[in-house]
């Protein structure tokens, strides 16, 4: 017998974690001096307030549907890729390497061949910690961490040495050719008497994300595969019990987490910078963890977790840019969300589980 | 002489460079030998820097900046501690949550109180910790008697006095309150009854709580050990090593700490071998940049991932085995 019903646990919990989040970030906005309502107001206007506001949101939504996705399927194999953010730079270096040096004909087909390679890229960076964690034990968390560490100074080092244009100053690579620059929301929507999505990044990808949404959904609920992660997160004995062989899908679980954080790449690199430059990533690579946590590693979650977080991150661009409240007071929102739906989720959990019960006995 | 003055200058700055990380990783050995993890050394690190900054910079006292950093590396501790112990949740979750917070609230608080792009203003005078100079060692006081600077008092003294002037002396107090605290550190875990209990904790809780001692209560005082030990670290970093707390000074140096635990295997006195180590890396690669080594170059960068890669080297368990505490990163839940 479950101890709680099932929306309970998916919709309640995160809920009450979100609030609890957001009344300390009320308050920490209180602290300094600034009032939360009037914030609150300037973020929705900025982020959600004209079709410019929503191309950031979805912009930086697209980020973290694929960062969070990443998170998500190695939750379920039990494993935490806290690697993300080395992932999704090496996979802007893919997304580079096959914009730069080939030359397509076409967006389309260069958008194929760079998720192609952005994933490629992604999961070789995440396959040496999957195959230290399932051969030699290394612990997953640790080693993630330290390639984020390595990919940082990898990533400087090609940015500085090799990939630099002849007497260019500035550590990033060429600007990408014209014919591989992915369609924006503002070419793809506007009509001639109304343009939309002006100078906003969303782009194409956006829909990459979508797909990759409903893709790791198949892949976890109706496939073998996804029922073998799963029932190795579940239990590991069971698993082995069951001939699922835990040294096979700890490195499937991790390949298809680093692919899908490299996947970011196509809207970061390709969609928006059209070059490679130094911290492309800005982060999204660990507000994954965030994004996953609070959409209970299901796909659709992410989805709406993701739209949260772009909407948090746009407006928070938007409050710095009006009051004197510094960018960061989203890193400490973020904090907070992944201290409540992740650390603490056994504070919020276990009074609602005594009330679910008492509530249940009083019915019978 | 001068291959030698270089290297005693290295050497001294590597001295400097190690203490942070060797503070962090003594902090992170007692968490993780009571079998918590913590890889919010880092956090905590950044907190105790920028509210030893903050406190110094308007009291103009060390001292009390270096209590504030203590304090408030102590509350994160104890969020932590919360999270994972009370509440029995994800520890390395806790940890990643942590590090955010104090990367935004540090920020957020600076801009808030100095409107100075989130950092603290300068500290000089008594805000700053001093260096303390040895007896009969060359410092500045000789230079203002003699007229002349210390560099040159140095390239003229014998090798041995200026070993003496260089490395042994002229450094922070909380620079050899490090160094001191690894045999001191030795002594608690392995010479004491409050240490075997903490290091049984992180193997067999079970075990402890079976002998009438409270698990809660050794986790939290180890909890509590490595928050003031991350607060000395951060207070060194923004009060000694620089004059004042900057947007993410840190900069990864509670990784590397993690790092340099792991690397020692969990124990005191490698873990100060350890931190040396890569407090020479760091000291060599903002010395050189690019080491050119007879037509082939070593990048800066190799040296900036080099503490990374051999942790993960040693984690693979090619050169000899890393294994962490047996009860390491699960909550402890009492049998009913």
């Amino acid at each position: 017998m479950d101890k709680m019903p099932k929306w309970a646990d998916v919709v309640l919990i995160p809920l009450i974690s979100l609030i609890l989040a957001a009344i300390l970030s009320a308050l920490v906005i209180l602290a300094i001096g600034e009032n939360p309502v009037e914030a609150v107001n300037l973020m929705v206007t900025g982020a959600l307030g004209s079709t410019y506001g929503w191309g950031y949101t979805l912009y930086y939504a697209t980020n973290f549907m694929f960062t969070g996705l990443a998170v998500a399927v190695a939750f379920h194999a039990r494993l935490f890729n806290i690697g993300g953010e080395g992932q999704a730079m090496l996979g802007g270096l893919g997304v580079a390497i096959v914009c730069l040096y080939i030359p397509w004909p076409h967006w389309s087909i260069a958008l194929l061949a760079a998720c192609a390679a952005s994933m490629l890229f992604g999961a070789a960076w995440a396959a040496i910690p999957a195959y230290l964690q399932a051969k030699r034990g290394s612990h997953i968390v640790i080693t993630t961490i330290m390639f984020n560490f390595i990919a940082a100074a990898f990533l400087n080092y090609m940015l500085v040495n090799v990939m630099r244009p002849q007497g260019s100053q500035d550590p990033a690579t060429a600007r990408f050719p014209e014919a591989v620059h992915l369609p924006t929301f503002q070419s793809m929507f506007s009509t001639a008497e109304n343009a939309v999505f002006k100078g906003a990044p969303a782009n194409i990808s956006f829909f990459v994300a979508i797909l990759a949404c409903f893709v790791v959904w198949a892949l976890i609920w109706r496939t073998r595969l996804g029922y073998e992660i799963r029932a190795y997160g579940h239990s590991e004995t069971g698993a082995v019990y069951a001939g699922i062989s835990p040294v096979r899908i700890t490195i499937v679980a991790m390949l298809i987490s680093g692919a899908l954080a490299g996947l970011m790449a196509t809207n970061n690199v390709m969609g928006e910078a059209e070059r490679l430059v130094l911290n492309s990533t800005e982060g999204a690579g660990f507000i994954g963890i965030a994004v996953a946590l609070m959409g209970r590693s299901h796909p659709f979650g992410v989805f709406v977790a993701a739209l949260l977080f772009g909407f948090l991150y746009q407006g928070g661009a938007e409050l710095a840019l009006w009051t004197s409240i510094p960018r960061e007071l989203i890193v400490v929102i973020q904090a907070l969300v992944i201290l409540f739906t992740g650390a603490l989720d056994n504070m919020v959990r276990m009074p609602l589980e005594k009330l679910f019960l008492g509530l249940r006995k009083g019915a019978e | 002489m001068d291959i030698f003055v270089t290297l005693i200058q290295v050497l001294d700055s590597t001295i400097r460079l190690a203490t942070p990380l060797l503070l962090a990783c003594l902090a992170g050995l007692y968490s993780e030998r009571a079998g918590i993890f913590d890889i919010g050394l880092e956090g905590k690190m950044l907190m105790a820097a920028f509210f030893s900054a903050a406190v110094a910079a308007v009291t103009g006292s060390v001292w009390l900046g270096l209590l504030a950093g203590i304090a408030s590396s102590l509350v994160l501790s104890g969020l932590h501690g919360l999270a994972s112990i009370t509440f029995r949740g994800n520890q390395l979750i806790s940890g990643v949550a942590i590090n955010f917070l104090a990367s935004g609230l540090t920020v957020l608080i600076a801009q808030s109180w100095f409107k100075q792009g989130g950092r603290t203003p300068s500290l000089f005078g008594g805000g700053r910790f001093e260096s303390a100079e040895f007896p009969y060692a060359i410092g500045p006081e000789d230079a203002e008697l003699t007229g002349q600077p210390v560099s040159e008092l140095m390239s003229d003294a014998n090798s041995i006095h200026m070993v003496y002037s260089e490395l042994l002396s002229g450094h922070s107090i909380l620079v050899y309150v490090a160094f001191l605290m690894v045999p001191l550190t030795w002594w608690v875990l392995f010479r004491t009854r409050f240490g075997l209990r903490l290091r049984a904790v992180g193997e067999n809780p079970a075990a402890v709580d079976t002998a009438g001692v409270s698990v809660v209560g050794l986790r939290f005082a180890a909890v509590a050990i490595c928050g003031v030990l991350c607060g000395i670290a951060g207070a060194y970093l923004a009060t000694a090593l620089q004059a004042g707390f900057v947007k993410e000074m840190t900069a990864g140096r509670g990784f590397i700490a993690l790092a340099a635990l792991i690397f020692a295997k969990w124990r005191p006195w490698h873990a100060m071998w350890a931190c040396l180590l890569f407090g020479l890396l760091q000291a060599i690669a903002l010395r050189f940049q690019n080491i050119d080594l007879g037509g082939v170059v070593i990048p800066v960068q190799a040296m900036d991932a080099l503490p990374y890669i051999l942790t993960v080297v040693i984690l693979a368990g090619f050169v000899g085995k890393a294994v962490p505490p047996r009860a390491g990163g699960e909550p402890y839940v009492k049998e009913r």
